[in-house]
């Protein structure tokens, strides 16, 4: 029998719930060049903010048993450029609903990436990103207190038409009080985790690896600690979450859906293999066969 | 167009001290220009490896890489017959139609490796390459009769003296006259003083931690006059007037 493989986010619906997430896959492009990416579910695009940003000093990755850390610093050419550049690229090759990422130093300036972004047809889903750890004064730091959360995530919601999915740090106390507040606020959905802030020492030069000492800790490592959150947001909150942490292979996805996720994010896997999505999306057919899963959303949340 | 393949190793032997020379078998038609890179999938490191690829034929790539850390010492101890997962096509290469009749190529330590290829096709061409190779000391250094068995004009410099010329590359060059234009890869101060003392036009190999090795990242992203590069996609060989040191 057919298995199906689709979810629906906020009434976007996807053919599955595969996305690649922020960072990972630059803005889709890239990937075009590997396999035709009209497989994927969608597209989480690369962290947008008003202005053109370089980013951090290099070196900016280190790597980590099972995983990596990196330190870009919301590298983007800033919303007008995404806007009038990348998606014409993107939109070429990628004919399905895109994920926009927005991120910010300030409420101003979310609402006013948020507002320019919102008027674009082809992105059907903003996620706000209030969970880089790479960067200062803004990112992290409205994502680490529910109060700023709910804050920007009012602000937001105000000029935005389109669903509001709010992204979470994991480098909090009580990650489901930080969800709540986004969902007070109006969030549409909740997108966890981003990074763990982490860090490593070089032995033969005494000094971090990292240029600016620490950064972002992802890959399959990360997986329970992501599946603990998803799974711990997924009661208190009742709007979707999409599952992103460490997931490289089909038995990840049931795993994140089963914890609650209606669909999830595939990010540091990319980086090591680009034919990491495309290959989730057609093993996972053969692994709800082996555990009698007709419909993928029949399990979202059964593991509670 | 890139593809990942397979590849299983035919040979994996050392060159000179830490410094080893791996021949993959596998598929090649994805590679285009001499400074482009290979990315490998090492069992036991989570992210690949980028290194350049010294030559290539129909099925065959033939790379030469230095142990640094875990994963460069975990290739010198496979043996002939394992297999590698591998990205091929990677970067952009270097550009012989700027070269000129006598072109300078300029390499440091493993950045020697892609000129063996750049030289074989300039000499292809037609052009005269002239080749300095520059090592630490004389137990460092490989590949100076390669390149006169290619037919180029080679120099040799080593730091210690031990070798060639006492000092760097850069007091060959000093000593050199009437070249067109230069390639140069090679470490960071090595490319420095090469960039300061060469005056013709030339282009440069850059050497950058990278995260996927393919644009997707931007883990190697550098500065130029041109606006935010990365090393591993618009690089790693960059013109001369795009670099801010």
């Amino acid at each position: 029998m057919v298995k199906d493989l689709s979810v629906t986010l906020s009434g976007v619906k996807l053919d599955n719930p595969i996305i690649p997430a922020s960072g990972t896959f630059g803005f889709g492009y890239e990937f075009a060049d590997f396999y035709d990416i009209n497989c994927l579910g969608s597209i989480s695009l690369k962290g947008t903010t008003k202005d053109e940003r370089y980013g951090n000093k290099l070196p900016r990755i280190a790597e980590c048993e099972r995983g990596l850390i990196n330190s870009i610093g919301l590298q983007n050419p800033g919303i007008d450029k995404v806007i009038s550049e990348e998606l014409p690229k993107i939109r070429k090759v990628f004919k399905k609903p895109l994920i926009a990422n927005i991120s910010g130093f300030s409420i101003e300036e979310y609402v006013h990436n948020c507002e320019k972004i919102d008027k674009e047809e082809q992105i059907e889903i903003i996620e706000l990103n209030i969970s880089c750890p790479n960067v200062n004064h803004g990112g992290m730091a409205f994502g680490t207190s529910p109060e700023a959360a709910k804050e920007v995530t009012e602000a937001v919601k105000k000029v935005t038409t389109k669903p509001l999915y709010v992204k979470l740090t994991p480098n909090v106390t009580n990650i489901a009080e930080i969800a709540k507040a986004c969902e007070q606020g109006g969030a549409d959905g909740i997108v966890l985790i981003n990074t763990l802030l982490g860090m490593r020492i070089n032995l033969k030069t005494r000094k971090p690896v990292i240029a600016n000492k620490m950064g972002g800790f992802s890959g399959p490592a990360i997986f329970p600690v992501a599946l603990r959150m998803v799974y711990q947001v997924y009661e208190a909150v009742n709007i979707p979450i999409i599952g992103v942490g460490g997931i490289e292979k089909a038995e990840d996805v049931i795993e994140m859906m089963l914890a609650g996720a209606t669909a999830v994010e595939i990010g540091a896997a990319n980086l090591v293999n680009p034919y990491a999505c495309k290959e989730i999306i057609e093993e996972l057919p053969k692994v709800m066969e082996k555990y009698k899963i007709e419909k993928l959303t029949d399990i979202i949340g059964k593991a509670h | 167009m890139y593809k990942n393949d397979i590849y299983e190793i035919l040979e994996n032997r050392i060159l000179a001290k830490d410094v080893y020379k791996m021949i993959l078998k596998g598929e090649t038609k994805y590679i285009k220009a001499p400074g482009q890179f290979i990315n490998l999938k090492i069992n036991g490191c989570y992210l690949r490896r980028p290194i350049s690829i010294s030559d290539y034929d129909e099925n065959t790539i033939t790379i030469i890489y230095k142990i640094f850390g875990k994963g460069t010492e975990i290739m010198s101890k496979m043996n002939i017959g394992e297999k590698i997962d591998i990205l091929t096509g990677l970067g952009n290469g270097f550009d012989t139609s700027l070269s000129g009749q006598t072109p300078l190529l300029i390499a440091g330590g493993v950045g020697v490796p892609p000129m063996y290829r750049l030289c074989k096709e300039l000499l292809k061409d037609g052009k005269k390459p002239i080749v300095v190779l520059g090592f630490n000391s004389k137990e460092d250094a490989f590949y100076e009769d390669e390149f006169k068995n290619l037919g180029a004009e080679v120099y040799v410099s080593t730091a210690d003296g031990s070798y060639g010329t006492k000092g760097f590359v850069t007091d060959v060059i000093r000593n050199l006259k009437d070249y067109t234009y230069y390639y140069a890869c090679g470490p960071m101060p090595m490319l420095k003083a090469v960039y300061d003392i060469v005056q013709t036009d030339g282009e440069l190999s850059f050497e950058e931690r990278m995260g996927c090795g393919f644009g997707a990242c931007m883990g190697c992203s550098i500065q130029t006059t041109e606006g935010t590069k990365r090393v591993c996609k618009e690089g790693p060989v960059f013109r001369k007037e795009e670099i801010i040191w």
